[in-house]
Parts: C-alpha cells; structure tokens; sequence
C-alpha cells in the first residue's frame, strides 16, 4: 500500500535578521491512508512549522516530501489544514463560509453543494447555514471551520492545535465529533496537540518531537483494546495510562 | 464587523415592530427605538438651546453682534441671498468641486493603497514620502498650482485632492496590512492566490475602516475645496467668504 505521506530528511531553517533558527532537522516518516497521526512536543520545536511545509505554505528546503508519490509540486489536489482558531470571516454566513474554498477552487458544484448540506445535517449545522459566526458557540464554530476543510474533499487533513481556543467540556465533545467524522470519512490525518489524553485519545499513532531543533524522537502506535474505538471511549481503556506515562516521559524529559 | 450593506440596514430606523414576536422581544426593539428617539430629541435640543443663547447674548450685546453677528441676522441675509438665487449658484460650485475631489480621492488611494498592499517592497520605499507629503501645509502649495494650473476649478480640485488624499492612502493602508495575517493563509490553505486574499479577506474586513475614512475625508475635501476657492475662484462658498472678509461684512447688509 502506497503511504499517503512520505518525509525523508526534511528540516527547516527560519532565516531573520536576529539570526537563523534551525526549527526542524532530519524529520522522516511515513502516513499510510487513513491513519491518523497525533504529534506532541515542546511549546517551540517546529510543530506549526512542519504543517506549515506540508501544506505548501512553507518551501520544502531540505529533504524530500511526497504526498500521494507526487512531490508537492506535482500534487495538486488541496490538503485540508485547520488552524488554531476557526478564522470563519464575520461577513459572510456559515454557509458562505463553508464554500470559501470551493469559491476559491471554481468547484461548486451542485454535488459539493449536495455533500456540504448533508454534512450541515451531520453536524447540528442546518439551523445555523445563513446565520453570522458571531452567532454561533465556539463549538459550533469549530465544526463549521471542519466542513469548510472537509468541503474540499481533501486527502490528507492537518489540524494545528485545533481545539485549544476551546473550554474544557466543549473541547472534549468537538474532539469526540470530530474524531468520529474523521474516522467515518477515512481522511489520513495528523493532528498537532500540546494535550497528550487528546493525541493518545484520537490517534493510532503517537510521534513525540525533541526540543528544538525538533526530531522525531519516539513513535508510540496505539493499540487499545475498547470497541467501538472513539475519542471518548479511548479514555477509558485499560492501556490508556500506560501510554500516557510513557509518552509523558518522553516529553517531559525535553522540558527539562 | 459589518459589511457595507447590513453598515447601511442597521441604520434604517423606526420601522414598525413586527407582531409576530415575543413579548420580551418586543420589549428590547422598543427600548432599543427609544434610545434613538432620545439620542436624535437630545440632538436637536443642543443644536437649539444654542441657538437660542446666541441669540439671546448678541441681542443684549452680552457677545459683540458686530464680530459675533445673530441667528436672526444670519437667517434674514441667507433668505435675501436665496431670493437673489446667488447662494445656490455659489453652493452648488462648491458641493460640485467637493463631491468630484472626494471621488477621486477616494477611488484613487484605494488603488493605490492595493498596490503598496501587494508590493511590500514598494510600500516600503514610500512611506516615508507619504508621511512627509501628509503632513505637508497644503495651502502653501495653492499659489503653485495657481501659477501652474491656472486661477480655475482645475486648482481647486488639485488642491481639496491633496489636502485629503495622502492622509486617506496611509489609513486604508494601515487598515489592509493590519488584517489577521492567519485569515490571509486560511485563504491560502484553500488554495487561494493573492488576489483572492485581497478580494476575499483584506477588502470585506477594511470597509468599514474604508467608510470611516471616507467620513473623514468628505470634510477634508471641504476644507481643501474651500481653500482653494480663497485663492482661485469667482465663485463658490470659499469666494463668498474671501468676498465677505475682504468686504467685513460678517452678513451681507
Ligand atoms: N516566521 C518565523 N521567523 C523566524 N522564526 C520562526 C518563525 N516562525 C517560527 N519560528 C521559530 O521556529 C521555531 C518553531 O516554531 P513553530 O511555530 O513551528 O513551533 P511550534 O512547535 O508550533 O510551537 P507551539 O507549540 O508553541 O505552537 C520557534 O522556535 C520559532 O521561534
Ligand atoms: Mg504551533
């Protein structure tokens, strides 16, 4: 089975006139479809930055990145990335919202269009299509920032920290929708998260980044033995603390 | 943040509320037109209450009503002026200068400041000039363009245009680069060009700051055309007040 994302040797120098800052060195793995990949590590080690490569925002300087076997280049369908905060426009309403990229794209099709209101069904969204961001909880918010992701129909999906402008409670059932719409959908996925119950919760792998510059330090594959397996269910699972303390760690020992 | 057009609904007022409603949402929209109704009633209350006080002060010389003059003196001449038909010759010019000053200036440092947006680099290299050319005394400039343009309307245009315009390109700058710069590469992540990040995000998030500015500015193009009518014109309010002065007559006897 061809991986749907492959890294060899990629690192990253930021270059300002204070200096330069090696933010990442040698980082390879690979992402087989459909697997969702959790990446924990230190406040500053390149997390952000090596989303930011993967999606094309940054060049690739150093090393080799192929997504789908096609270098970034070559590769042209668009790879869903949600950011730390919805950044839903406040002129536009949810709906117009969620065919942002579509727009951006000329792909509205009346089957995009057919997909977008089912998935607005899905995720308790209908009543809120034409109404403006202000007006919707911050979970409500989230999700809609998904389908506008999800509405491109993409590969390969990266999520940078994307429940943290959450409260507790609220971040807990957003990680657990979200989790399963992934899961249903069979997107491959990486998820950066400074919350390890949440990496460990939704992933089936675990990658624990070093200090800056950041390396790919210690991979932990997660097997828990709950059915059916969910974000929420994850954390009840026999294994869980397990895991949670081996890779807390791992991560502790970069803080120190 | 508001777009130009629900800016513009928010602002139709009185309209009758609707029956259909609960009882404690009819209860917020009447309280909501009451407090328009008072801010408008206190409003006019000011703009009275002034009035009268001067009319009062200049008529038992408390003010000197010859530097001062009175409301009713004021009200007679701009009645006589009015039957003569001379002050709408001479509002009209100057609304006119006005009103094509402020469009160019408007459309053109919206242009302009897209440009500066989408070049850094150029940005860079003339902010300082802009700074300077702002804060420039643009009625030192008036006998310039006079020499230049010609004792005409041309002058007077050129001189409200460079009164408002330097002010206007830095502001709707500011507001374009002041934009979230992550709204900028959400834009990107869904495969967007630069100029879907201008058309899509800095455009929609800088109206309102755009509509400010042009408050601001049709002002400024009034200063500027008036200005100019000192120094270049047979006609228009400025050449009224030149004419009046000149003359010292505070109303026209
Ligand atoms: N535009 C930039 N110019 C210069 N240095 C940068 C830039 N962006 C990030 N850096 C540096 O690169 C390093 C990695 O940044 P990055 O944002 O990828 O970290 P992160 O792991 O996402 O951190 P966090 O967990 O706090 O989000 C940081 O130390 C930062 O100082
Ligand atoms: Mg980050």
């Amino acid at each position: 089975m061809q991986p749907i994302l492959e890294l060899c040797n990629v690192g990253y120098t930021y270059h300002t006139t204070a200096g330069e800052t090696v933010a990442l060195k040698d980082i390879s793995f690979s992402v087989n479809p459909g697997e969702f990949i959790s990446i924990v590590g230190p406040s500053g080690c390149g997390k952000s930055t090596l989303l930011n490569i993967i999606a094309g925002l940054l060049p690739l300087s150093q090393g080799e990145l192929l997504i789908n076997g096609m270098s970034r280049d070559d590769y042209k369908e668009p790879v869903g990335y949600m950011l730390q905060k919805d950044h839903l426009l406040e002129w536009r309403t949810i709906y117009r919202n969620i065919t942002l990229g579509l727009e951006i794209q000329k792909k509205l099709t009346e089957d995009a269009k057919r997909n977008i209101d089912s998935m607005l069904k899905t995720y308790g969204l209908d009543d809120f299509r034409n109404s403006y961001p202000r007006h919707l909880s911050g979970g409500m918010r989230q999700r809609a920032a998904l389908i506008r992701t999800l509405a491109l129909s993409p590969e390969l999906l990266l999520l940078d920290e994307p429940f943290s402008a959450l409260d507790y409670q609220t971040r807990l059932n957003v990680a657990d929708d979200i989790g399963n719409i992934i899961k249903q959908q069979g997107i491959s996925t990486i998820l950066v998260t400074h919350d390890l119950s949440e990496a460990i919760s939704m992933a089936d792998r675990v990658f624990v980044l070093s200090a800056r510059p950041g390396t790919l330090k210690a991979e932990f594959p997660i097997d828990l033995s709950v059915t059916p397996r969910t974000p929420r269910t994850s954390r009840n699972a026999p294994e869980f603390r397990n895991y949670f303390n081996a890779i807390w760690k791992e991560v502790d020992n970069e803080h120190s | 943040m508001n777009t130009a057009k629900s800016y513009f609904k928010s602002k139709k007022k009185n309209q009758a509320i609707p029956t259909n409603i609960s009882p404690a949402q009819a209860a917020f929209l009447r309280k909501q037109r009451n407090t328009r109704l008072q801010i408008r009633g206190i409003q006019w209350l000011i703009f009275i209450v002034f009035l009268i006080l001067w009319e009062i002060t200049a008529h038992y010389e408390i003010i000197n009503s010859f530097i001062f003059c009175s409301p009713s003196v004021i009200a007679k001449c701009f009645w006589e002026m009015l039957q003569g038909g001379t002050l709408f010759k001479h509002i009209g010019i100057t609304l006119l200068e006005t009103i094509i000053s402020f469009a160019i200036v408007i459309l053109g440092s919206i242009f302009i400041a897209i440009l500066l947006w989408w070049n850094p680099k150029l940005s860079k290299i003339v902010e300082p000039y802009m700074v300077i050319l702002n804060s420039l005394p643009k009625s030192a400039l008036a006998p310039i363009l006079i020499v230049w343009l010609g004792a005409n309307y041309k002058t007077i245009i050129v001189c409200a245009i460079s009164v408002a315009v330097f002010g206007s390109i830095l502001n709707i700058y500011t507001g374009f680069v002041t934009v979230e710069s992550d709204k900028l590469k959400l834009i990107q992540t869904l495969g967007g060009t630069r100029l879907d990040c201008l058309r899509l995000v800095v455009i929609p998030a800088s109206l309102e700051n755009i509509l400010s500015v042009m408050k601001v500015n049709i002002g400024l193009c009034l200063v500027g055309v008036i200005i100019g009518e000192f120094l270049a014109a047979r006609a228009g309010l400025g050449y009224l007040i030149i004419y009046g002065s000149q003359v010292f007559t505070c109303v026209r006897k």
